[in-house]
């Protein structure tokens, strides 16, 4: 049995808000794949629940009018990668949340909780990272918006506030239409695995798919927090798809951007390594998407996945 | 052989996939409580004082004991049959609880609560004052000036035990360099120089290590636990407690793996003392995932200082080794392990000039070394393997011939006098090196660019079965005829997902004539009525236990007869038990010709016969032959590929011609064996099934003659067989992997694209099971070459134990896995077969690390070679 | 304080008094005697607790009994005919010889069974990746594949 106090089924955000804001000594729940595996080690033994398991407005994916997606938080991993709005418009982060785990955690986990731990190893992080996402939050004192880009504080620890919930994740158009991206994991294993390093690159290419226009680099576990490497992304902007040096660029490029430390799971020296070379290989398959026409538009609210042009 | 060989279902399959095998905590009683081992937050000191006040007052908390509690009885762990030599005797070198604690994680304590949030409440509580020494992880601090001794009463430093092995007792590595350059001229040598290192990892077999007890009415503690050694766990816990064997009682249900670690006694004893502590209450101690990791027992890290020598024209002159082992913090196995490391470094190869190998097992302050899958051959393996390779690349010299030409030969007698009777190790390389297609690869992967590299590379292996003569090997059946002709068949050496089970009931009803559908063989040991075995280990089961089990059936089958002979009036030696039959016996064929005995023991020495009467009946006869045999005489036969030797020991006399097979070039030949330099070694093999016989007609079914043995008026009898085997006989299995793989060096990738593992286990006893164990030994063996290690901080805390951290393959990590055998019979084995269960595991962490070597020329000096390793030794080398 | 969960168990509804920490894990084994549900290492790193509820493979481990109301569980023991016949798929892991100490087994059963269900057919390495969360020590998951072939693989 796990050590709680107290246990709170939320029958909404508000309730949800409510509770929290009441129990002092409660957090969030809602997969269960990581809080509970603390409570389990001990750490906030004694504490309580708030389950947000049940609350079926957090679940699934949605389109806004102006083509923004709108991901529930309590989305499960599979769902999201199975969704065909993100499979179409942003399926790079179906791929990522696609390396959680195993199927049973990706079956419970959830793309809230994978923001909301603050965790630098999420495998969300990196493309969420350059999707300029947008963390809806919503407490005692209404809803705000933080984009991921300045919702970490540092290791496990984020913008939100105790009795916030995390009641969606936004992905404007802007950021995602005529974009296509590659994230790559870095495990010790296939499956099962904690990132080493997670990496997402993405490209938007001019009409000739030629010139780069745009490219956005994020990085999971290359620093305390997911970050960008906005200095790379801007020397890439302009460059020719046919030059190989793009890739020396991003290559030496992100290693000044970087802050990647060393724990017994990898030295820093390696975690240079990697960021190096799996930038250079997301850029490349990036790009090669591009020119594969996968690029998609702005998402119409049609409902027929017609995309508007971009 | 009718049933032995054949790919029978397992017996317990059934029940394992409608989850119905009932596993220790399946069964356990709803209203047991829940127990939690305090365990030490420093790696080395002395625990002064434990404050337990604030603990005891969590609700739901029903005693706290701790190492201030426990009996003053040190005892030994290890799942060996008890020596009864004291020098022999396994190291008693823990208390149930330790005030002296050596490891982080020692146990310090313990808390009984009514549950598990309870129990982890007060034992978070509990206020543990400590003297602190420096940590000793590894073994270079344990050796190091003035470290702590961990063992005081023991030994004076750190070293547990050294023992030295030479090929000749005047052999010196150096005197024979001297000799070689004398000899071969200096230019015209190879040596290499080097340490090579292996990685502690742990067993992970899925079921974590568990056990509740209570006790009796009867005044027994009864440990339900599981384990791979009932018996020797019996043993242990009245020697832990200082209660007589008698007063305890272990049942060992179906186990969810064991791979050594459950060859050794864990919390059983603790979880005992706590039960009566409590009362006699059922107490349950089930180990957390991270505990079961960190805090059991582990593969002992290893660290060879080794050389070798050979000629630029590729002959192996000379090799040593010096052979250290982390043991952790207590004895368990004792230096078997390590001894075993360094006999088989020297044994695998064969040096013209000789070979010397030191084992040193050394105490460390962190987690206890113990058994696990091939105890030390995977070390040895990977240590000679390594030199082996990095010999050939220096020298030029292509590994397999050089394999092919220096290698242990047919007809190799260790020191301790095991013999390798039937041998097939060069063709096993033989035939993985065609499948791989070694050639044509060594060609193709020579002088490749570019940042993908492949390679190929192999390793060989050889492996003694079970412990004779380092110890002693016995092993008890019991059958029991039923009411329908059916038989129940109970042994203490148990299945623990290897499948044993179903190859003793193969066994059974291959010697008895009983099918395999009316064997009913039992799989729960407990240790109040199954008959003495020493349990699951050293591969030795279907050898040892195999022995055991075919006397029993003959034993069983002669009193069947001897009773069918009474219902219908005719000579016993006339009849036959067939498919639940009693027939009639026809003979065919001239050898066997009226030279056929009631109990059956007896074969033809025609051409065809492979087997010989064994020493294990009464009176036995030879076909053909004027002999008189008798078990009581010790009087034995030797039969190999279809002929035998009198082999008379009875005098006393040595020098009687014996014989071994080998597989060479493709065809079996014999070769003679003189002064077998053990007398015991020699004992015939018989399945039991007469040659030259068949069955005519049916004259009883086995149900009426059950009924009547049963009901008779006339004459009641219950009829069972019980005996005991003591096994005096040994044999090596051999075999090897060859694996093709490529390896991504900017990120340290390794991908196996082919690999095989060919095996000489003598005759399969049913092949689908003997492939589906290699499967998981391949499967071992590449975790342990390229993500498996259990890592500790500065402190001696470690960091990766649990199932995320501690990198066991998952179905993404591992390939296809191909495996062949290649058959041949066996003297020694009860049916032809010698060891398979451990062996998988161990030749494919060296034949990875060589392929690597192979692909990019880099030579890794430890496993695993995780990518961050291999990232800085390509970029050392300048690769990338 | 107890808390009563309503849900359907391998098809029979029922009702039940539970403690709110328990995880679903516990409930099935310790109340209802569903001892195929085998605990591993309870974080969700093995997968040997794993059963349906409402036709997904989760870890039972990770999964609060409270959240089960309304839910439907399927766990092995559900598989079984009424007259004791077995699902193709644990016939096919009798037949592939793809059980050894049989505790990972009931597991990937499910996860199995969940697969089956979608009708779909698999090739070997998507099987791979979807039976990743289950680990198994005794198999190298060869003869688990062999026997998932079988029943939904690509060429099946």
């Amino acid at each position: 049995m796990f050590d709680i106090e107290g246990y709170y089924e939320a029958k909404s955000v508000e309730d949800a808000v409510r509770l929290l804001a009441e129990h002092e000594d409660a957090q969030i729940i809602s997969g269960g794949t990581d809080v509970l595996v603390k409570l389990r080690d001990g750490k906030d033994a004694g504490g309580s629940l708030v389950s947000i398991h049940e609350i079926r407005e957090l679940h699934g994916v949605r389109l806004q009018e102006d083509g923004t997606l709108e991901i529930g938080p309590a989305t499960c991993f599979t769902d999201l990668t199975n969704d065909p709005l993100i499979r179409r418009y942003v399926p790079y982060l179906g791929e990522a949340v696609d390396t959680v785990g195993g199927p049973q955690v990706r079956n419970q986990g959830t793309i809230g909780g994978n923001v909301c731990n603050g965790a630098t190893s999420a495998d969300s992080a990196a493309t969420l990272q350059t999707l300029n996402a947008v963390v809806v939050l919503q407490g005692t004192d209404g809803i705000r918006r933080v984009s991921v880009t300045e919702f970490y504080t540092g290791p496990g620890r984020t913008v939100r506030r105790h009795d916030e919930v995390c009641r969606a994740i936004e992905i404007r158009p802007e950021d995602y239409a005529g974009f296509t991206g590659c994230y790559m994991k870095y495990g010790k294993r296939a499956a099962m695995e904690i990132a080493t390093l997670g990496c997402c690159v993405r490209v938007k290419l001019d009409q000739e798919g030629r010139t780069i226009k745009e490219a956005r680099i994020g990085y999971g576990v290359a620093a305390p927090t997911p970050i960008r490497c906005p200095v790379t992304e801007a020397a890439l902007a302009g460059c020719s798809v046919e030059d190989d040096r793009i890739y020396e660029m991003i290559d030496s490029g992100v290693l000044g951007e970087v802050r990647p430390r060393s724990s017994w799971r990898a030295s820093k020296e390696f975690r240079m390594q990697l960021i190096s070379e799996m930038a250079r290989r997301a850029l490349k398959e990036a790009i090669r998407r591009s020119l594969n026409g996968e690029a998609p538009g702005v998402a119409a609210q049609d409902g027929k996945g017609g995309d508007q042009a971009c | 052989m009718e049933t032995v060989g054949k790919s029978f279902t397992r017996v317990d399959a059934r029940g394992k996939v409608t989850g119905e095998a009932k596993y220790t905590n399946d069964l356990m009683p709803k209203d047991a409580l829940w127990a939690k081992v305090v365990r030490s937050t420093i790696a080395n000191g002395v625990v002064k004082a434990i404050d337990i006040s604030e603990a005891e007052k969590v609700p739901g908390v029903v005693k706290i004991v701790t190492c201030f509690d426990v009996p003053d009885i040190q005892f030994p762990t290890a799942g060996h049959p008890w020596s009864v030599e004291a020098a022999h005797q396994d190291v008693p070198d823990r208390k149930l609880l330790n005030t002296r604690v050596r490891q982080w994680g020692d146990e310090i304590a313990a808390v009984v609560a009514k549950d598990n949030v309870a129990a982890e409440r007060a034992a978070r509580l509990i206020k543990v004052e400590y003297e602190e020494y420096e940590p000793i992880v590894t073994i270079e601090e344990a050796l190091s000036e003035g470290a702590t001794p961990l063992h005081p009463d023991i030994r004076k430093d750190n070293i547990f035990v050294h023992t030295s092995f030479k090929t000749s007792p005047d052999f010196d590595y150096d005197e024979a360099k001297k000799r070689a350059i004398e000899e071969y001229g200096e230019e015209n040598l190879i040596e290499v120089s080097e340490t090579l290192r292996t990685p502690r990892i742990a067993h992970c077999h899925i079921e974590v290590c568990t056990s509740w007890a209570y006790v009796d009415t009867n005044g027994k503690v009864t440990v339900v636990a599981s384990t791979q050694i009932p018996h020797i766990m019996r043993r242990v816990i009245a020697q832990a407690l200082g209660w007589p064997v008698g007063k305890v009682r272990v049942i060992k249900p179906y186990i969810g793996g064991g791979f050594g670690n459950k060859q050794d006694v864990i919390d059983e004893p603790l979880n005992a003392y706590l039960s009566i502590a409590c009362g006699g209450r059922c107490v349950c101690l089930e180990l957390s995932r991270e505990e079961c990791v960190s805090q059991t027992r582990t593969r002992h890290a290893c660290k060879g200082v080794l050389r070798g020598l050979a000629t630029k024209d590729g002959k192996l002159l000379a090799r040593e080794g010096d052979i250290y082992t982390n043991k952790g913090a207590y004895a368990s196995h004792g230096h078997a392990i390590t001894a075993g490391i360094t006999t088989n470094f020297k044994d695998i190869m064969h040096d013209e000039y000789g070979c010397r190998s030191d084992g040193y097992s050394v105490y460390t302050s962190s987690a206890v070394a113990g058994a696990m899958r091939a105890y030390g051959v995977p070390q040895a393996a990977f240590l000679a393997d390594c030199l082996t390779d990095d010999l050939c690349a220096k020298g030029g010299f292509d590994p397999l011939k050089f394999r092919m030409d220096n290698c242990v030969p047919p007809g190799f007698v260790a020191s301790n006098g095991i013999t390798y009777y039937s041998y097939s190790l060069k063709e096993c390389m033989k035939r993985g090196a065609e499948f791989i297609h070694w050639d044509e690869k060594r060609r193709a992967y020579a002088n490749q660019t570019g940042p993908v590299r492949h390679g190929v590379g192999m390793s060989i292996f050889m492996y003694k079965v079970g412990v004779y003569p380092i110890s002693l090997e016995t092993s008890s059946a019991r059958m029991i005829l039923n009411q329908d002709g059916s038989i129940q068949v109970e042994l203490s050496a148990t299945e623990i997902g290897q499948g044993a089970d179903t190859v003793f009931s193969q066994m059974a009803a291959e010697t008895t004539g009983i099918t395999m559908d009316k064997v009913y063989i039992i799989s729960t040991q407990d240790t109040d009525v199954a008959p003495f075995d020493t349990g699951a280990y050293a591969s030795r089961q279907s050898f040892v236990t195999g022995k055991a089990v075919k006397k029993c059936a003959l034993e069983l089958r002669a009193r069947i007869l001897d009773y069918a002979s009474y219902m219908l009036g005719r000579p016993a030696e006339e009849l036959m038990i067939w498919q639940n039959n009693i027939c009639e016996k026809i003979h065919t064929g001239d050898a066997a010709e009226g030279t056929l005995h009631g109990d059956g023991t007896l074969q033809g020495d025609g051409p065809e016969a492979s087997v010989c009467a064994a020493g294990t009946g009464t009176g036995n006869q030879a076909a053909g032959e004027a002999a008189e045999n008798s078990a009581e005489a010790n009087a034995r036969k030797l039969a190999f590929g279809g002929s035998y030797i009198d082999n008379t020991r009875n005098d006393g006399s040595k020098g009687e011609s014996a014989k071994y097979s080998a597989w060479l070039d493709g065809e079996v030949k014999e070769y003679d064996i003189h002064d077998l330099p053990n007398g015991e070694a020699a004992i015939l093999r018989d399945t039991g099934v007469e040659k030259d016989v068949k069955p005519g007609k049916v004259l009883l079914s086995m149900q009426e003659l059950a009924m009547n043995a049963f009901y008779s008026l006339d004459r009641s009898e219950h009829i069972t067989a019980e005996v005991t085997n003591h096994c005096k006989e040994n044999t090596f299995a051999s075999g090897c992997c060859f694996v093709d793989l490529e390896v991504d060096m900017p990120l340290g990738k390794v991908k196996i694209n082919n690999i095989i593992n060919v095996h000489d286990s003598g005759t399969l006893l049913n092949p689908k099971l003997a492939e589906a164990q290699v499967h998981g030994g391949m499967s071992m063996g590449i975790g342990y070459a390229l993500t498996e290690e259990l890592l500790y901080d500065k402190t001696g805390r470690p960091l990766n134990a649990n199932l995320l951290d501690f990198k066991i393959p998952t179905a993404m990590d591992v390939p296809e896995l191909h495996v062949e055998f290649l058959e041949m019979d066996d003297p020694m084995g009860p049916y032809g077969n010698k060891a398979l269960g451990e062996p998988p595991a161990i030749p494919v962490a060296p034949a990875i690390r060589n392929a690597i070597l192979n692909a990019t020329g880099v030579s890794m000096k430890e496993i695993p070679m995780t990518q961050q390793k291999l990232v800085a030794a390509f970029q050392e080398a300048g690769l990338i | 304080m107890l808390n009563i969960v309503h849900m359907w168990v391998n098809g029979n509804e029922v009702e039940l008094a539970h403690d709110p920490r328990e995880s679903l894990l516990e409930t099935l084994r310790d109340r209802l005697n569903l001892t195929s549900v085998k605990k591993g290492c309870g974080v969700g790193e093995c997968g040997a607790c794993t059963v349906l509820i409402d036709g997904v493979a989760v870890d039972t481990c990770l999964y609060l009994t409270m959240w089960a109301e309304g839910k439907h569980i399927l766990t092995t023991e559900g598989l079984k005919g009424p007259n004791g016949e077995l699902n193709p798929i644990q016939q096919a892991f009798i037949d592939e010889a793809a059980v050894q100490c049989g505790f990972c087994t009931p597991g990937l059963i499910m996860t199995a069974v969940e697969l089956a269900g979608t009708g779909k057919k698999y090739t070997r390495d998507e099987l791979r990746k979807l039976i990743a969360g289950h680990l198994c020590r005794c198999t190298g998951y060869e003869n688990i594949l062999n026997a998932m072939e079988k029943i939904c693989g690509a060429g099946s």
